[in-house]
C-alpha cells in the first residue's frame, strides 16, 4: 500500500495539504464524545471515513490523501505512522483516486455460484476496464474486487459507493451502469424486486401476524 | 414447523415500520423497566436457563459469558460491545436485524449492559453496511430521545450509554479481541488470551462481545420466560435461530426456525428446495464459510444444530447454508474460500500469513489439476499444521474448509489431476 502512495505521489494526485471543512468539523466534535477522555485514537476510522468523504465532495473522487492522514494524526495526537497503519490495514480507505462510481463487485463463493463472474464480465465490457483496481478512461468507474459483503441471499451483489445492488445478473448490471453514467442511480437493494431477504415470489412466513401499524412500510431513511 | 407466533424477528424481512412506533407495536420496549427490576442476577440465571448459545459462530453459552464479568467493579467501567462486523461468507442475519429489527438490538444491549453492569456499550458495525448503520443510528437517536437509554434508561434508574462504531473493511475484525483492538483505533490484530476479554477488554476494563443475534433475543426470552425458549430446538441446542439460505436453491432466502430442523427440510420449505430437485444437490456448506462442507450423503438426513453438526464433522457456525448443486466445481468453489482467507488474514501470525497464501496457491493449481497426487496428503497435512497454531480461530477458519473438500471429494480431486496429466501426454503425443 505504501508502494501505492508512492505511485499517487509521482502521478501529482497528493495534495499537499489537507483542512477538514465545516461539514466534516461538525461531525468530528460529534464523534469524539463518543470515546473516553485519553481514548480519542478511538476516532482514526469515523476520521478517515470523514475525509474520503470530504474528497469525495471537494474533488467527486473518494478516497485519503497522505496529507489528510497527517491531518488526522495532528488531531487525534497520534504518531502519523499509526494512521498510515490503519489507513492501510482497512480495506474500505482509498488510498488513491477512484471513479465517481466506484464499482465493487464481490466475488466470494456464494455471489460466485449466483452468477458474479457475469457482473464482472458486463462492468469491464460496458465500462473498458480490463481488470480489477482500473479506472475507466473517462474517470467515471473504477471496479474493485471486494469480498463477501454480507448479502449473501441477494448474491450476486454489486456495490456502488455506499449502497448494495442485489440479486444482480449481466442484464440488470448493464442497465444499472447505463443509469450511473446518466448520474441516475436507481434506489439500492434487488434489483429483480424482491421483498429484502425474502424468497422471491413473497414471503412465506410472517404472514400470519397483524401488528396496529401493519399498513406502514419501512420508508426512506 | 415453527409457528409465526414463535419467532422472535418479526420484521426481519422490513415489511412493517422499523423505526420505534412500529417496533412498539411488535411489542418491543414493553415494560423493560420492570425486566430491568428483577435485578442482575435473575437476568443472567433466566437467560442461563434459556439454554441460548451465541449466534455468532462460536456456539458459547450466553448466560456464561455473562456471569465472567466482575460482580464487584475494582473502579474500572465494564463494557458491552456487540460484534456487527457480519463478514463469514454466506451470512447475512444480523444485517436484518439491524435494518428491519433495530430497536430489539438496542433493547438488548441495555438490558445485557444492565446484567453484566455495564453503563455503555458499543456496537462495531462492518464499514460496508453503510445504510444498515444509518437505520441503527436513527433508531438509538430515537430510544435516546424518548428516554429509553441515557440517564435513567426507561426509568430504571440505570444510566446507560449506547454507541455506534463503524469498522473499514477487514473480516478479522469480526474476532472479538481483533474487534476491541479496532475499536481502540489500530489495525485488527488479535489478542492472546488470557487475559481474557472479561478480565481485561476495551480500553483495558471488563468487557463481554457478543453477536448481534444473541443480543437481540435477549428481551423476548425475558419476556417470554426461559421455558418458552428452551421447548423451541433441541436439548442444549434451544431456540430458534435465523439461517441464510444461499447458493444453487430456487428462492434464496433468510428465514427464523428452530434450531435442529433438518437441513433438507429447511432448504425443501423455505428455499424452494435445491436448484433441479434435491438429487441435483452436490455438497453444502452449513455454517457459513469457516466450518468444513458436507456431501449429499449427510445432507440428506443431519439436523441444524451444534451438536448435530458436529458429529458429521462440521459445524453450525453462524448457520450460513451455502447450496451447491451438481454443476458445481467443488474444487473452484473450496479455492475461492481460500483466496478470502488469504486476503483476510491480518499477517500477525507466521503460519497464518504464511500458510494462508501456501493453501490458496496449491488449491488452485488443484483446480487446474496441475499437481500430483501426493500434494493432497501434503496439503492435508500443511492444514493440520496451521490449524491451532495461530492465536486466533482464522487459521482454523483456513483449513477446515480444504480439509472437508479433502476428506469427502478427494476422488474429484485425483479425477482433476489425472485429467490434466492425460491432457499433457495427449499434447506431447501429438
Amino acid at each position: 500500500m505504501v508502494d501505492s502512495m508512492t505511485r499517487s505521489d509521482r502521478d501529482g494526485a497528493e495534495p499537499a495539504d489537507f483542512t477538514f471543512d465545516a461539514e466534516s468539523e461538525d461531525k468530528i466534535a460529534a464523534i469524539l464524545e463518543k470515546y473516553p477522555s485519553g481514548r480519542q485514537a478511538s476516532a482514526v476510522l469515523p476520521l478517515l471515513d470523514l475525509a474520503q468523504r470530504q474528497m469525495k465532495r471537494q474533488s467527486g473522487s473518494a478516497w485519503v490523501p497522505r496529507a489528510a492522514m497527517d491531518a488526522i494524526a495532528t488531531r487525534l495526537q497520534m504518531p502519523p505512522i499509526r494512521v498510515y497503519e490503519v489507513a492501510t490495514f482497512y480495506f474500505m480507505f482509498n488510498t488513491k483516486p477512484v471513479g465517481k462510481w466506484h464499482l465493487q463487485v464481490c466475488t466470494t463463493t456464494p455471489c460466485w455460484l449466483r452468477g458474479s463472474d457475469a457482473v464482472v464480465d458486463t462492468c469491464k465490457r460496458v465500462t473498458g476496464i480490463r481488470q480489477f483496481g482500473e479506472t475507466s478512461a473517462d474517470g467515471l468507474f473504477t471496479m474493485t474486487e471486494v469480498e463477501c459483503l454480507g448479502a449473501c441471499v441477494n448474491a450476486p451483489i454489486l456495490q456502488v459507493n455506499d449502497d448494495f445492488y442485489e440479486d444482480m445478473d449481466a442484464a440488470t448490471t448493464e442497465k444499472l451502469l447505463e443509469a450511473l453514467r446518466q448520474n441516475a442511480p436507481p434506489p439500492p437493494g434487488s434489483m429483480s424486486g424482491r421483498q429484502a431477504s425474502a424468497p422471491a415470489g413473497g414471503p412465506i412466513t410472517l404472514t400470519a401476524l397483524e401488528f396496529p401499524e401493519s399498513a406502514t412500510p419501512s420508508g426512506g431513511e | 414447523m415453527l409457528s409465526d407466533r414463535d419467532r422472535i424477528f418479526t420484521n426481519l424481512y422490513g415489511m412493517h415500520d422499523w423505526r420505534l412506533a412500529g417496533a412498539r407495536a411488535r411489542g418491543d420496549w414493553d415494560n423493560t423497566a420492570a425486566l430491568l427490576a428483577r435485578g442482575r442476577d435473575a437476568i443472567v440465571e433466566e437467560i442461563k436457563a434459556s439454554g441460548l448459545r451465541g449466534r455468532g459462530g462460536a456456539g458459547f453459552p450466553t448466560g456464561m459469558k455473562w456471569s465472567f464479568m466482575p460482580k464487584q467493579s475494582d473502579g474500572r467501567p465494564c463494557y458491552l460491545v456487540v460484534n456487527a462486523d457480519e463478514s463469514e461468507p454466506g451470512t447475512c442475519k444480523d444485517r436484518d436485524i439491524i435494518r428491519h429489527d433495530p430497536h430489539k438490538l438496542i433493547e438488548g444491549c441495555l438490558i445485557a449492559s444492565f446484567a453484566m453492569g455495564a453503563h455503555a456499550a458499543y456496537i462495531y458495525i462492518r464499514g460496508e453496511f453503510y445504510n444498515e448503520a444509518r437505520h441503527l443510528q436513527a433508531a438509538i437517536d430515537e430510544a435516546y430521545e424518548a428516554g429509553l437509554i441515557g440517564r435513567n434508561a426507561c426509568g430504571s434508574g440505570w444510566d446507560f450509554d449506547l454507541y455506534l462504531h463503524r469498522g473499514a473493511g477487514a473480516y478479522i475484525c469480526g474476532e472479538e479481541t481483533a474487534l476491541l483492538e479496532s475499536l481502540e483505533g489500530k489495525k485488527g490484530m488479535p489478542r492472546l488470551k488470557p487475559p481474557f476479554p472479561a478480565a481485561v477488554g476495551l480500553y483495558g476494563c471488563p468487557t463481554t462481545v457478543n453477536n448481534v443475534e444473541s443480543i437481540a433475543v435477549t428481551p423476548t426470552i425475558l419476556r417470554r420466560g426461559a421455558a418458552w425458549f428452551s421447548a423451541l430446538g433441541r436439548p442444549k441446542n434451544t431456540g430458534t435461530k435465523v439461517f441464510c439460505i444461499s447458493g444453487h436453491v430456487n428462492t434464496p432466502c433468510n428465514v427464523e426456525e428452530e434450531l435442529g430442523i433438518p437441513l433438507r427440510e429447511l432448504i425443501e420449505r423455505y428455499a424452494g428446495g435445491v436448484r433441479g430437485g434435491w438429487d441435483n444437490l452436490l455438497a453444502i456448506i452449513p455454517g457459513g464459510s469457516s466450518v468444513p462442507v458436507l456431501p449429499k450423503e449427510i445432507c440428506d438426513t443431519v439436523l441444524m444444530d451444534f451438536d448435530s453438526l458436529r458429529e458429521v464433522r462440521s459445524g453450525l457456525g453462524t448457520a450460513a447454508v451455502i447450496v451447491m448443486d451438481k454443476s458445481t466445481d467443488i474444487i473452484k468453489a473450496i479455492a475461492r474460500l481460500s483466496h478470502f482467507y488469504k486476503h483476510e488474514s491480518c499477517g500477525q501470525c507466521t503460519p497464518c500469513r504464511e500458510g494462508t497464501g501456501w493453501m490458496m496457491r496449491v488449491m488452485d493449481r488443484l483446480v487446474e489439476g496441475r499437481a500430483e497426487v501426493e500434494e493432497i496428503d501434503i496439503l492435508d497435512q500443511v492444514t493440520r499444521q496451521v490449524e491451532g497454531h495461530t492465536i486466533c480461530a482464522l487459521g482454523d477458519a483456513a483449513a477446515w474448509p480444504i480439509q472437508g473438500l479433502i476428506r469427502h471429494f478427494r476422488p474429484e480431486i485425483e479425477s482433476r489431476i489425472a485429467a490434466f496429466k492425460s491432457r499433457g501426454l495427449q499434447m506431447a503425443a501429438e
